[in-house]
């Protein structure tokens, strides 16, 4: 093969990119400020700015490492379980910064889901599963809460598959419906946005694919953040992708732009899988 | 395979190749030979214990043990008072043994980590777990036998639940640390306080090696005598009463096992056999009622 970079090399294949351009994209809904991050002393997020555009979908693609995920662990205060690890600047929603000391870590991470890379179903009940989230923050009656129930199987594309067995234990279920289920699980809180931290990376092709259409149904309802290491899952699921590289944010741009005319070197790099 | 390989060494050698194999062989043929000779003889002590258990206590085996209480030699008494005293002593135990046991042990796994209190506690519980349990006999009679004026049942269930704690201490700290980190994470990405993810995700995930800890506990305690011989002493007589010194099926053993007559030593056996069938009947329940689940 030759080294010789040509112009069918520059362009990335990364199969259908809609035509959505930076036009369409929504007020944010969360606006990250000169964000930095730190693990012990080491600074694995350097001034970030990004914001996350209301009732879209924003990707976030980088070789591993670079901080993306570590970005989505900040949104919902996950980094604070871990002493040592810590956050300054500012990450807006509602004009509040979320990061700030004396936020309700617990109300804060029902308005903001997160959907992790390898299923975590709890050792429950398909039914129990779904509760326990919602019994959290409300008292529903038996009614409301079958209602709630179905309402999030259903969002999930899970329903026909467990409406028979939903007191049967979780643990039984498909990785892919396991993973469903915690998006049905995250989704009956209702959050006002959902974090996806790599959600198909453990799954088949066709559990990836129902996830993807998943998220694009979940969309009209909720703001997501996905981090993916699949460019074309970025490309299909995404209105805006974000570029990471070493803690840096390279470059964010709408799916469209980002993928047929990177600005910055790194990123057109980056996409055409010259490295990462 | 081609001449063109990038090795430049000598070619293997048939003869040396064979050798080796042989040795190999060999080796092999005594390290197996060495395990099967060390299962056969610990298998082999284990069936003569269990079958002069079984061949004297059955042959002494009758209704009127469940139905008598110890009496003097030669007039046909039973060990309901013992098996009874044992009963309740080891229930005692384990009831107040297994919730302290269980929130250390939980301390230790969720909010001690790294804590200089959290090593130190785990450290005294480690020496709990192998201290000789005559020791833990003789510190409950000083604590509350002899201020107290007297042996007593109760007594003998705390001694008894200080030798459950570490054992649960222990389970329960190993349990809850093999639940993966992504479980936890779970949890609280859906707003679950800490220790609602601790109770009712943790627990649940842990809730089978939890189980079986408590149980294995019960286990140890059913058959301790050590603990007991300071503590509640052993009753001959008929008593429920928790402040009087109280019969038990260990304490019944050790003293009928060495007496002269005949008929007593007859009903240790029994004794000995009631207690391996308990601790048998538990295991058996622990591994149906906890059987994997799918």
């Amino acid at each position: 093969m030759s080294n010789s970079i040509t112009e069918a090399d520059a362009k990335p294949n990364i199969g259908t990119v809609s035509t959505r351009s930076t036009e369409a994209l929504n007020e944010p809904r969360i606006a990250i400020r000169n964000l930095d991050f730190y693990y012990g002393a080491n600074r694995a997020l350097k001034a970030i700015n990004l914001d996350f555009p209301a009732g879209q979908v924003t990707g976030m693609i980088g070789p591993s490492g670079c901080g993306k995920s570590t970005l989505l662990r900040v949104l919902n205060r996950m980094y604070d379980l871990y002493p040592g690890q810590r956050a300054t600047g500012e990450v807006l929603m509602d004009g509040e910064n979320i990061i700030a000391p004396g936020i309700d870590l617990n109300q804060l991470r029902s308005r903001i889901g997160m959907v992790f890379q390898k299923p975590t179903p709890f050792p429950m009940s398909i039914y129990e599963n779904i509760t326990f989230g919602v019994k959290l923050h409300e008292r529903l009656s038996k009614a409301d809460m079958d209602e709630r129930v179905e309402w999030s199987l259903t969002r999930a594309a899970l329903w026909a598959e467990v409406k028979d067995r939903l007191h049967s234990s979780a643990m039984g279920l498909s990785g892919g419906q396991q993973q469903r289920l915690c998006i049905a699980r995250t989704i009956a809180v209702r959050p006002e946005v959902i974090l996806f931290d790599e959600p198909t990376s453990a799954l088949d092709p066709i559990s990836t694919l129902k996830i993807e259409e998943l998220i694009d149904e979940l969309k009209r309802e909720f703001t997501i953040a996905i981090v993916t290491h699949n460019m074309q899952q970025a490309a299909r699921c995404a209105d805006q992708v974000a570029f990471f590289y070493l803690g840096e944010m390279v470059e964010v741009a709408a799916a469209a732009d980002m993928f047929t005319a990177p600005k910055q070197k790194r990123t057109q790099e980056y996409i055409t899988g010259r490295f990462g | 395979m081609s001449a063109t390989l990038s090795h430049r060494g000598p070619a293997r050698d048939a003869v040396v190749a064979n050798a080796l194999s042989r040795r190999r062989q060999r080796v092999n043929f005594l390290v197996e030979a060495l395990c099967l000779l060390a299962t056969f003889v610990g298998l082999a002590f284990l069936a003569l214990i269990l079958a002069t258990l079984l061949y004297l206590g059955f042959s002494g085996l009758s209704a009127s043990v469940f139905t008598t209480i110890t009496k003097p030699p030669g007039s046909h008494g039973g060990l309901l008072n013992a098996i009874i005293g044992s009963l309740i002593q080891t229930a005692l135990g384990t009831a107040i043994g297994t919730p302290i046991g269980l929130l250390v042990g939980t301390y230790l796994s969720e909010y001690a980590r790294g804590s200089l209190l959290g090593e130190a506690v785990r450290f005294v519980s480690d020496v709990l777990l192998s201290a000789p349990s005559i020791l833990i006999g003789l510190f409950v009679y000083t604590v509350m036998v002899s201020p107290f004026g007297g042996f007593s049942g109760w007594a003998g269930a705390v001694a008894l639940a200080v030798i459950v704690i570490p054992i649960v201490v222990r389970t329960t700290e190993d349990m809850l640390r093999l639940i993966p980190v992504a479980l936890r994470e779970a949890a609280v990405a859906l707003g679950a306080p800490k220790w609602k993810s601790i109770v009712f995700i943790c627990y649940r995930a842990a809730l089978d090696g939890i189980a079986t800890g408590v149980l294995l506990a019960i286990a140890r305690i059913a058959g301790e005598t050590a603990p007991l011989l300071f503590t509640s002493l052993g009753n001959l007589n008929w008593s429920l009463s928790l402040t009087q010194p109280m019969s038990s099926l260990p304490v019944t053993i050790y003293q009928y096992a060495g007496s002269a007559f005949d008929d007593w030593v007859q009903l240790a056996w029994v004794g000995a056999l009631l207690i391996t069938f308990g601790v048998l009947a538990l295991n058996v329940l622990a591994r149906i009622v906890l059987r994997p689940r799918t």
